[in-house]
């Protein structure tokens, strides 16, 4: 499992790590069943807080993509696939309304959104 | 949840100096800092709470237990790291552990001698021919080889290298992978707490300021940042602590001040710890 935190990124610490374990399990690095380190040894591991880490975990929960079960550990859930979908495309949504939040304060045309759009597509 | 250290109301009057009513408590599996300046009453706490000193007022429980009743039976299970050196400068490491191996019940042999080979500490140097850094190598060595559920720790990083206070941390951080080892842990340097420390308590003038989830710490302050004339009075209200420069100010606030031109940035510790002290000293 790769976990690189980021001390000046200007997002928590425990987001960043919910954040990257989310990633592996949506790309498939992370299957379900998939055991994930038990938090202590996270903490260790990435020299952080216990708390912290706790909350990551806490968080990748409560969003069901990972189960906890008590004297055994925590581990990566089986995944619902259509709601899976649903956030991903949740994710594009939201980002491309970023985008054009971005190029409507800009100014531009639709057209030349569409255009940017087709060449990034052909990349 | 489970607490394996609870104050309440403790005092100590001094000439010069008192701590007033200081309460917190630690729960069981994490390492608080305890940070504030020099002469803040961290070490007078500590003491304390080892009963080296008699208070004036107020309850120190440790496992649950009352710390002057239980004493006994509450230091089997405490490993205590002095700021100061208490050992015999004329004695050898090796004579000097022989004194005190036995007063331990559950003294582990080979884990001592395992830090002594991690530490790098020479059992026949007599203990006046140790630097700063090596004499609290040895109290570390001593104190992490009793299988003491809480450890406390008085300024264990002062006098230590860069380079060795992350190997501590990272010792500290493995004897927290027992669940039921709690480790307390003061320090003016507060780079050491800023990643590891699951909570925080800062005492300034023997008071407690607050103590509580060092992210939510993190979470409630903001610095910041602007020029001159940024400064508006409502803003300065704001502030806990200001120093004003020439060229601009830098503050810090709870929550998220707003206005034109300014900067914010996530403080750190020292910046927490610096304007209480500094907006405590300028009367507010």
């Amino acid at each position: 499992m790769r976990i690189v935190l980021q001390n000046d990124s200007g997002r928590a610490i425990y987001e960043q790590i919910a954040e990257q374990i989310k990633d592996a399990i949506m790309k498939g690095d992370l299957q379900p069943g998939d055991p994930l380190p038990s938090i202590r040894a996270l903490a260790r591991d990435l020299r952080i807080s216990v708390i912290t880490t706790k909350r990551a975990y806490d968080e990748l929960e409560a969003e069901r993509f990972v189960e906890s079960i008590q004297g055994k550990g925590s581990f990566v859930a089986t995944q619902d696939s259509a709601m899976m979908r649903e956030k991903r495309l949740h994710t594009i949504e939201s980002r491309l309304s970023e985008a054009l939040l971005e190029a409507r304060l800009m100014g531009l045309a639709y057209e030349e959104i569409e255009r940017m759009l087709r060449i990034l597509w052909e990349e | 949840m489970d607490t394996v250290l609870d104050i309440k109301g403790l005092r100590k009057e001094y000439k010069t100096f008192a701590l007033k009513d200081i309460s917190f408590s630690l729960p069981r599996g994490y390492i608080m800092g305890f940070i504030g300046p020099n002469g803040s009453g961290k070490t007078t706490t500590l003491k304390l709470i080892m009963n080296l000193m008699k208070k004036d007022g107020g309850e120190v429980s440790v496992f649950g237990q009352d710390n002057i009743q239980f004493e006994r039976q509450i230091k089997q299970r405490i490993s205590f790291v002095y700021d100061e050196s208490v050992y015999y400068e004329q004695l050898p490491i090796r004579a000097m552990t022989n004194i005190i191996r036995p007063f331990y019940d559950k003294w582990d042999q080979a884990k001592y001698e395992d830090y002594l080979k991690r530490f790098e500490l020479d059992e026949k140097k007599k203990i006046k021919e140790l630097s700063k850094g090596m004499r609290t190598k040895y109290a570390l060595a001593l104190a992490l080889s009793r299988h003491a559920e809480l450890l406390i720790m008085d300024e264990p990083t002062a006098g230590l290298d860069p380079v060795f206070r992350r190997e501590l941390l990272d010792i500290l951080q493995d004897i927290l992978q027992e669940e039921q080892n709690s480790i307390l842990f003061s320090s003016h340097i507060t780079s050491d707490l800023d990643r590891v420390a699951d909570y925080i308590t800062f005492i300034n003038s023997g008071e407690i300021v607050f103590c509580e989830e060092k992210d939510q710490v993190f979470e409630r302050y903001t610095l910041v940042k602007g020029g001159p004339a940024d400064l508006t009075p409502e803003l300065s209200n704001q502030l806990i602590g200001l120093s004003r420069r020439d060229t601009g100010f830098e503050g810090l606030a709870i929550g998220h001040p707003q206005g034109e031109g300014l900067v914010f940035e996530k403080p750190n510790l020292e910046d927490i710890m610096f304007y209480h002290t500094k907006g405590a000293q300028h009367g507010r």
